[in-house]
């Protein structure tokens, strides 16, 4: 039951502070519920989790080179007819819809930065005019959701062609223009997948505020919180560029 | 001379990979219904104490999150101890013979012939030896296992085992199918439990090994060495 309010008051628009507000009250209410785990590893998870912590997000970092082996680089996401399409699709984001940022398109830029050739800003009308392709493809949140939709753009791997990017460097990182100046990255592998594109457009029109207009990428062969919106740097290293979610313990290589 | 009193009922890789699987089966479960919380298929949600994925107030200080990232923490971590000790179990005991002697066959004759003589209420109880019932029982929940493996992998990597998710109509479907697994997989663990506390005197032996020689079965004498 408190599960179901605390997404509705995430998907409603309370803040983050609300919820951890909120958050502290339920715990008060709920906070002896939470036993069995603690009698089976005969410590106390609740105050004292960090080596727990630890040693999960360790496990965690061993199946991201397990799902890195099971990537296969050729393998397409399944597609569907876009009779499948679903038309209002799904807002889902750490912050509400009342805080989402409305960034200006013709002041918007795209900044390429890191084991580049050529570090110059893009504009939106020069991302329109390279190559585009659309897949219509199902889009998994690690929530447990998942909907289809139709996401056009330019693939990255064009893009990062244009830019003169070292294609054997081991990360792209991402960082977004957004309340909580969202980061992520991924592996140069599933950049590089030809379905992994920098998306402009959602069933054929430019899309919505709410999903990150005017670019977001989009990322078939990975989870959602992998697929950034409001992306205005883009970054080739080889240095673990880590991410907002990863951060905080969610897998990194998150690949479907 | 105490020793001749007793029989080695389980070897000691039986105990082990029995224990460590039983570790794996609930760590998996309870975080696996922490993960069905934050995206509940029905239209109910299991209790925060019944899953693994810490309080809220300790998911939201560790994860940024209400549970959800130390569920899967935990579950892809389980995953690992479920299959290591399914691994050893399976190839052990096929290699050693244990698997045929133990499990196969399960004949139709046989079940009803021992569901007959449950519900008159004498059903022997022979330790070390299992009656069809029990075989099938532990069939079925070997069969289960395998089931939430593949769909497992189908939920995992949907993009990457797209073929074996034709079978479950899926990412959708094997939420289902894996929910459903889970469903089955409690009900084998209610039974297991339930017989257990009905002959207690089989608890013992999987932990320790040893039996006292008296309960020695009639049946399959070289299985005892």
């Amino acid at each position: 039951m408190t599960t179901s309010i605390e997404h509705r008051l995430r998907d409603g628009g309370l803040g983050k502070g609300d919820i951890a507000n909120l958050e502290r009250r339920l715990f008060l209410r709920h906070g002896l519920s939470f036993g069995a785990l603690t009698l089976l590893s005969g410590c106390d998870v609740v105050t004292n989790t960090d080596p727990v912590d630890r040693f999960l997000r360790m496990i965690s970092g061993f199946n991201d080179g397990v799902q890195a082996a099971l990537f296969n680089p050729n393998k397409l996401a399944p597609t569907f007819p876009e009779s499948m399409v679903a038309p209002e699709f799904r807002f889902n984001a750490q912050y509400g819809l009342g805080s989402i940022p409305v960034l200006n398109p013709s002041t918007w830029r795209l900044k390429p930065s890191g084991l580049v050739a050529d570090t110059r800003a893009w504009t939106l009308e020069q991302l329109q005019a390279l190559p585009q392709r659309a897949d219509v493809t199902r889009h998994v949140c690690v929530e447990g959701w998942s909907m289809i939709g139709k996401w056009g753009g330019v693939p990255l791997r064009t893009f990062l062609e244009r830019v003169g990017a070292d294609l054997s460097a081991r990360y792209v990182g991402f960082r977004c223009d957004d309340p909580i100046s969202y980061t992520t990255s991924i592996d140069m592998a599933s950049a590089l997948h030809p379905q992994t594109i920098l998306c402009l457009t959602y069933a054929g029109k430019p899309i919505e505020a709410k999903f990150g207009a005017p670019m977001r990428v989009k990322i078939p062969t990975k989870l959602g919180f992998k697929q950034p919106k409001f992306v205005v740097e883009i970054r080739v290293t080889n240095e673990y560029p880590a991410g907002y979610w990863e951060n905080y313990g969610y897998n990194w290589f998150a690949g479907l | 001379m105490q020793k001749d009193r007793h029989i080695v009922l389980h070897p000691m890789i039986v105990r082990i990979t029995h224990w460590t699987w039983t570790l794996g089966v609930l760590i998996l479960l309870g975080s696996g219904l922490r993960i069905y919380n934050s995206e509940p298929l029905f239209d109910f949600y299991f209790p925060t104490w019944t899953t693994i994925g810490g309080s809220n107030e300790a998911a939201n200080r560790l994860h940024n999150d209400f549970g959800l990232a130390g569920a899967l923490l935990w579950h892809f971590a389980a995953m690992w101890l479920l299959f290591a000790s399914l691994l050893v179990f399976l190839v052990w005991s096929v290699a050693s013979g244990h698997f045929q002697r133990k499990y196969l066959p399960i004949t139709a004759r046989e079940v009803s012939s021992n569901v007959r003589d449950f519900l008159k209420g004498h059903l022997a109880h022979d330790l070390g030896v299992r009656n069809a019932v029990q075989k099938l029982l532990y069939a079925a929940a070997l069969v289960a296992m395998i089931v939430m493996a593949l769909s497992g992998l189908v939920l995992w990597k949907p993009v990457q085992f797209h073929t074996l998710g034709l079978l479950m109509g899926q990412y959708e479907g094997a939420r289902y199918v894996h929910f459903l697994g889970m469903g089955a997989i409690v009900l084998f663990l209610v039974v297991h439990i339930a017989l257990t506390l009905l002959v207690p005197k089989v608890l013992l032996p999987m932990i320790t090994g040893r039996a006292p020689r008296t309960a020695e079965p009639t049946q399959s004498p070289g299985e005892l060495l």
